[in-house]
């Protein structure tokens, strides 16, 4: 690779329209990112509010009312806004064409309108924010939903137009994967991260369709009473959690797929080894993607379903944890014997292995009938989906973010700060979601403003290690993007972490507009640490 | 653009190898669209078996009300669209441009046939307030009234107005469709637009298909 590039995708061209307007998938996703992030710190922010509230008993900081919006807005906008959106577009924009050796996504057009289609849904979830909040909490269950006075059909239009722009994503990444690999390129080669993206498009396309139907249902029982989910009018509030979680249940795979596939290019990268189970990974992200569809119901053991389905249900339920033990087991197995650096991405990564598999296995209690009609709609739920969501996808995130910052953007962070707040994430979340689990086993219920004395020792111990987590998350981030201010540049060669994948062997930092300066030849599979040297080479 | 081949025919983009992989791609991506469709109305033909399984008796007696040769008329028009629309493809195939602009010309006409006579339809359930939920008024002797026969007007007016909206949406694309075959854009060299755009109107023949006996034969 010559040393002397001066063009890349972030300088060339210039202006403020050629990026408005702009078709390369790299500039794509990095709007992508910044909106993304811009989300999540709202929707951080709106968390903070509640551990303040819940900090002590009695409605102290806000009102009851102002907490159901509060909780409400937190996990429409951590969900629709940022996890859904931000992984595949961000990550996914910025790294599937490069990983598949391709100049860009099958259709860079739409890929475009995507973005848009997103921005104007996330628009009207901003007009929801401004004109006085919605408070049926994310899920907007029937009847309350069809009755609350507040921005129930804002919202719900935001997020149906978002879905559009997830399927549109979900669309393009699928026909990159199977259309614009470079020849020898084939789907064993492929890196895992690829595979990952590809199964949560397949969800993406196959799920999403559903939860905007879903949507426009609720609105016309708003608008026009059409009675499907009244029970007055002869219709059934339960339809509609059967419509939702056939879609949201689905959906969570859409937030962990893409941690799946970041956590099996960090693991290996950073511990120079092949990775464990090539296949065994591939396939798992497959058959977490089909079993999603399956089980649904699982969300609905009180909601008045036959003791049969319930059952069916459950069992199903349990069939998730194979593959994705399979997937923890080949990490582990990844990292034996391995050259393991305890570099940011892979402190990330093990946080991740640690918190992912807390939050599995409590998904296991969950899943089990006569424990779940316990703890259902307790601070077990919300501690477990946490820890998931959270400790999962968020964390792979940070982890793909600090693994990729160099390769994507050409800087470098300053990699101690990057350390110190990787823990600082690690412990100040498990300070503020572990004593959640406690709280739920002993029967406090969640959406509540408010609690009895004797919790009162853990939410604050909660809230206070909150504020860490927060503060940890903030410096991380802005360690990241204070590289940029900084310009600390990185060589256009540099492979710090010594990746094997396309887009640390064959193009600079950052990319090239076109992303390769020739059509790349592959030389090697993704993980091939056992044939090839490859240096870590860094400045 | 960099490496771009100065031969090679104005309608590759850039970021393909060559031709084939560009249409390819095309006709993929619009079978996993075709996927995205189904799904959207998989959703309401589940409500549909839903209701009709709670109610079956009320079905049976609401479906009388619509108007069997309107719907019947609405088949033919719509599964011969479906065949001038084919022919418009094979047409341009053969770089036969003329009678490819007659038969997608004859495809919007029967597309707009087809929402002519739904709206004869839907304006008579209108008028005698054979409508959706709350707004159901219809006191005529064929339904038992407790039975909650506006539901079965509920999901028919949602379904068969997706699919209404997915015909006038299928209009506007013939219509570019036509302008873009009389401006001599597309030819048997490039017809991508066409074929993908066909698909998507024989899914949307399809969907009719099954909208049909669903809730104009049944009982």
């Amino acid at each position: 690779m010559s040393e002397n590039i001066k063009q890349n995708y972030l300088n060339h061209p210039k202006g403020l329209m050629s990026w408005l307007l702009t078709l390369d998938h790299k500039r794509i996703g990095l709007m992508y990112l910044v909106s993304g992030i811009l989300f999540f710190f709202l929707g951080g922010l709106l968390a903070l509010v509640m551990r303040m509230e819940l900090a002590a008993p009695g409605n102290d900081f806000i009102s009851n009312d102002t907490y159901n919006n509060v909780y409400t807005l937190h996990g429409a906008i951590m969900i629709f806004l940022f996890i859904i959106p931000a992984i595949p577009g961000a990550l996914g924009n910025i790294l599937l064409p490069l990983m598949v050796g391709a100049k860009d996504v099958a259709f860079p057009r739409l890929n475009l309108a995507s973005f848009y289609i997103y921005s104007f849904g996330a628009l009207f979830a901003m007009y929801t924010i401004i004109n006085g909040g919605v408070d049926t909490g994310w899920t907007f269950y029937t009847p309350y939903s069809t009755q609350s006075t507040s921005n129930v059909v804002p919202m719900t239009l935001g997020i149906f137009i978002i879905g559009f722009s997830s399927i549109l994503t979900g669309l393009n990444f699928i026909a990159t994967v199977h259309k614009m690999r470079i020849p020898g390129l084939t789907w064993y080669k492929l890196p895992l991260f690829v595979w990952a993206l590809y199964g949560t498009s397949l969800v993406q396309i196959t799920a999403t369709p559903v939860l905007a139907i879903t949507m426009v249902l609720l609105m016309l029982e708003r608008f026009l009473g059409i009675g499907i989910f009244d029970p007055a009018l002869g219709g059934d509030p339960v339809l509609y959690q059967h419509f939702f979680w056939f879609y949201s249940h689905p959906a969570v795979y859409i937030m962990i797929l893409p941690a799946f596939g970041i956590i099996s290019e960090i693991i290996p990268v950073h511990s120079r080894k092949k990775i464990w189970g090539y296949k065994f990974i591939a396939y798992s992200t497959l058959s977490i993607a089909f079993i999603g569809f399956l089980v649904w119901g699982h969300h609905m053991f009180t909601s008045g379903q036959s003791v049969f389905s319930q059952i069916v249900f459950s069992f199903i339920t349990y069939f998730v944890g194979i593959p994705t033990g399979v997937k923890i087991f080949s990490w582990i197995l990844t990292m034996y014997k391995g050259q393991v650096s305890f570099t940011p991405p892979m402190l990330y990564a093990l946080s991740f292995l640690f918190l992912f598999t807390i939050g599995g296995l409590t998904g296991i209690f969950l899943g089990a009938v006569a424990l779940d009609i316990h703890l259902h709609d307790t601070y077990f739920v919300v501690a477990h989906f946490h820890y998931v969501m959270q400790g999962g996808t968020i964390v792979a995130f940070l982890g793909g973010l600090h693994h990729w910052w160099p390769k994507s953007f050409g800087v470098m962070y300053n990699q101690t700060i990057a350390k110190i707040c990787a823990f600082g994430v690690f412990l100040g979340f498990n300070g503020t979601f572990f004593p959640q689990f406690l709280l739920g086993l002993r029967g406090m219920p969640r959406r509540y403003a408010t609690y009895s004395e004797e919790f009162v020792e853990l939410h604050s111990y909660s809230t206070f290690w909150s504020g860490i987590l927060g503060i940890s998350i903030f410096i991380a981030i802005m360690n990241l993007f204070w590289s940029f201010i900084k310009k600390n540049k990185v060589d256009p060669g540099s492979n710090p972490w010594g990746g094997m994948t396309l887009e640390w062997t064959h193009t600079s930092s950052p990319p090239h507009p076109h992303n390769f300066e020739e059509e790349p030849v592959l030389e090697h599979g993704p993980y091939d640490y056992d044939k090839v040297i490859v240096e870590k080479t860094y400045k | 653009m960099s490496n771009h081949n100065p031969d090679a025919p104005k309608h590759l983009k850039h970021y393909f190898a060559n031709v084939d992989q560009q249409y390819e791609t095309s006709k993929f991506a619009m079978w996993a669209f075709i996927l995205t469709e189904v799904l959207t109305f998989a959703g309401l033909f589940v409500a549909y078996i839903v209701f009709r399984s709670w109610y079956p008796d009320m079905f049976v007696d609401a479906h009388k009300l619509l108007d069997v040769n309107k719907g019947l008329m609405n088949t033919i028009v719509l599964i011969t669209s479906s065949l001038t629309m084919a022919l418009a493809i094979w047409a341009i195939q053969k770089n036969n441009r003329k009678l490819s602009l007659i038969m997608l010309i004859a495809t919007f006409v029967f597309a707009f046939c087809f929402l002519g006579i739904k709206f004869l339809e839907y304006s008579h359930k209108f008028e005698v307030g054979q409508l959706p939920g709350e707004y159901y008024s219809y006191m005529g002797p064929e339904v038992v009234h407790l039975n909650n026969p506006h539901i079965f007007f509920s999901i028919y007016f949602i379904m068969t107005g997706l699919h209404g909206l997915h015909v006038a949406i299928g209009m506007g694309l013939i219509a570019w469709l036509i302008y873009a075959t009389y401006k001599g854009n597309l030819s048997s060299e490039y017809y991508t637009p066409m074929e993908m755009i066909g698909i998507f109107w024989h899914l949307v023949d399809l969907i009719w298909i099954y909208l049909f006996p669903l809730f104009y034969l049944i009982g």
